[in-house]
């Protein structure tokens, strides 16, 4: 299984959310071994928001997530891209490829 | 595979647009994005060749796209305005300091003239100082209504002929929302209006009316534009923040929504008899007021005289709290009574969550369960920064309940509940009959965000 690697970001005010760190990389581990309940390999954002929240959202998720995806109102652009163009949350992640969320809901 | 610019002009999409549901790229995004608020610009007849504007900046997302909008279309279409920024400075540190900078730079970006006016200038008192003095229970309100004063006076000094906000679709969306949540009828009647204001008013407009939010923040990204967002996000137990939630979540699954309930909010007919206080001009500040004494003007006069929650709870209550001050100016009791009131504000304030010992990051207050049943609208951004800043709307209920507390104050201090008017001194301060909370926090449609995140105060997008 190759390494799948990504650089997270967040703006907008989600950085707040995420100790205020507006770029890090991650490297995400095997799917099979971290979330075997779900039976797949390959990694999407679904599972990656998942991930997130086990391993970066340490308080206050519901201001991140909502149900299995991020709360309306948050925006996720993919390679700079908005993910609504590219299937959502099924999305499947690529090595290298680089997430973004940009917060709607924070104020100015 | 890279999805195609729906317009054939072979370059890759970049997003979906919500209110028309098409991929397009970098540029012809730009091209719609601008284009549509020049449409709404012109079609609404918002200005007048050779008008200063003063555009409100916050530096939040609105305000900064706004003005890049503006300054972009007044070049391309020779609009002939001359643009300024006019930005308020209510004293919170941390909070504004921050913000400034940004204004700063987009004063220096977009050569526009930037004035700032600061609340301590204005009104001598700083926001923080307010927060000292009052808890920071009801600091939205003070924010919210000094706010709005202090930029119509900005743009009496800067001699403009109105004041561009940054006030986009969803803002609209959400407050015609709440206006039928709340059975405002009479502001339901004018809230989704672009221009507002009245005789002897400097009128507001808002050119981005029709600009989804979405919208904004992908052209602020795009472009690059430098701006600054707060750590309150909306209470999600408040009552606006519920609304703000619904469209949020509906949204999601029909875009469309945002313009079909702004279409809905112009278009619904009122029945003749609906109407709202004609307004008119402060006898102490002159600035207009839908009272004989504007509500900053209340509200100061409480803070000057150490009695804070004046023009906070229910007017009724206000001339009561006023009678008492003036009556028993020689007796200690005065002091106790005060002091007490103070006291009793405080604690109101503190033991939403700063009492916990650490700031609420997220602008939400960790104790908020206790809260939710009596406390239903607001303040769990109880974060020190927010201070109307998000988007969280002061219901009367909050108020009312604040005013019980103060009747059984008053109760303990010999004061009747019941006395009637007789005998005050209304030079001291004429206190309007009318509920002035219910004013103070519908008055333009403004829940706290206008600085605080939204409509609130006209910060909002500023
Ligand atoms: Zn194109
Ligand atoms: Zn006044
Ligand atoms: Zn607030």
């Amino acid at each position: 299984m190759s390494q799948l690697k990504v650089i997270l970001q967040f703006s907008g005010g989600a950085e707040l959310l995420f100790d205020k760190i507006k770029k890090r990389e991650v490297e995400l581990p095997v799917l099979e071994k971290y979330l075997p309940q779900i039976n797949k390999s390959e990694w999407s954002i679904r599972e990656l928001l998942v991930w997130m929240k086990d391993n970066l959202l340490k308080e206050r998720p519901e201001l991140f997530l909502q149900g299995d995806s991020v709360r309306p109102g948050i925006l996720v652009l993919i390679n700079d891209s908005d993910w609504e163009l590219y299937g959502e949350l099924d999305y499947k992640i690529q090595n290298g490829d680089a997430i973004m969320f940009i917060s709607t809901l924070h104020g100015g | 595979m890279p999805v195609l610019c729906r317009t054939g002009c072979g370059e890759k999409a970049v997003l979906k647009r919500p209110k028309t549901g098409d991929a397009l790229c970098k540029n012809c995004f730009y091209h719609a994005f601008e284009t549509e608020i020049h449409y709404t610009i012109t079609k609404g007849e918002l200005f007048n060749k050779g008008e200063s504007v003063a555009i409100a900046a916050s530096g939040g997302k609105d305000s900064t796209v706004l003005a890049h909008v503006m300054k972009t279309l007044n070049k391309r279409y020779e609009y002939g305005l001359n643009l300024m920024l006019l930005s308020i400075d209510e004293g919170i540190t941390g909070y504004r300091d921050d913000s400034l900078e940004t204004v700063k730079q987009n004063r220096d970006d977009y050569e526009m003239p930037l004035k700032i006016l600061s609340y301590k200038d204005l009104y001598g008192w700083t926001m923080d100082e307010i927060v000292a003095q009052i808890g920071r229970k009801n600091n939205c309100t003070f924010c919210g209504v000094f706010r709005r004063q202090a930029l119509d006076r900005g743009a009496a000094m800067l001699n403009v002929k109105c004041i561009a906000t940054g006030h986009n679709a969803d803002d609209i969306a959400e407050t015609v929302l709440m206006n039928v949540l709340r059975g405002d009828i009479a502001r339901l009647k004018r809230c989704t209006s672009i221009s507002t204001g009245s005789e002897g008013t400097i009128p507001r407009v808002k050119p981005l009316k029709y600009t989804y939010e979405k919208e904004i923040v992908m052209y602020a990204h795009y472009k690059k534009l430098v701006y600054f967002s707060t750590e309150c996000v909306f209470a999600p137990n408040a009552y606006r923040g519920h609304a703000r939630a619904l469209l949020k979540d509906m949204e999601k699954i029909r875009p469309s929504c945002i313009m079909d309930i702004i279409y809905s909010g112009e278009t619904m007919a009122v029945k003749e008899d609906v109407s709202l206080p004609t307004q008119r001009l402060c006898v102490r500040c002159k600035f207009v007021s839908s009272q004989e004494v504007c509500k900053a003007c209340v509200l100061l006069e409480g803070l000057n005289k150490g009695l804070p929650r004046l023009g906070i709870g229910k007017s009724s209550k206000a001339k009561k709290m006023l009678e008492e001050y003036n009556s028993k100016l020689e007796h200690s009791a005065k002091e106790r009574a005060i002091q007490d009131l103070n006291d009793h504000k405080v604690i109101n304030g503190s033991d939403k969550c700063s009492s916990k010992g650490k700031s609420c990051k997220s602008g939400l207050c960790k104790s908020k369960k206790k809260y939710t049943e009596i406390d239903n609208h607001v303040n769990k951004c109880c974060n020190s920064d927010c201070s109307g800043r998000c988007k969280c709307n002061q219901s009367n209920d909050k108020e009312n309940e604040g005013n019980t507390k103060i009747n059984t104050l008053l109760e303990q201090y010999g004061i009747n509940e019941s006395s009637n008017d007789s005998g005050i001194d209304q030079n001291k301060l004429d206190v309007p009959n009318n509920d002035i909370v219910e004013d103070l926090l519908n008055q333009e449609e403004d829940p706290c965000s206008g600085s605080c995140g939204k409509m609130g105060s006209l910060q909002i997008g500023f």
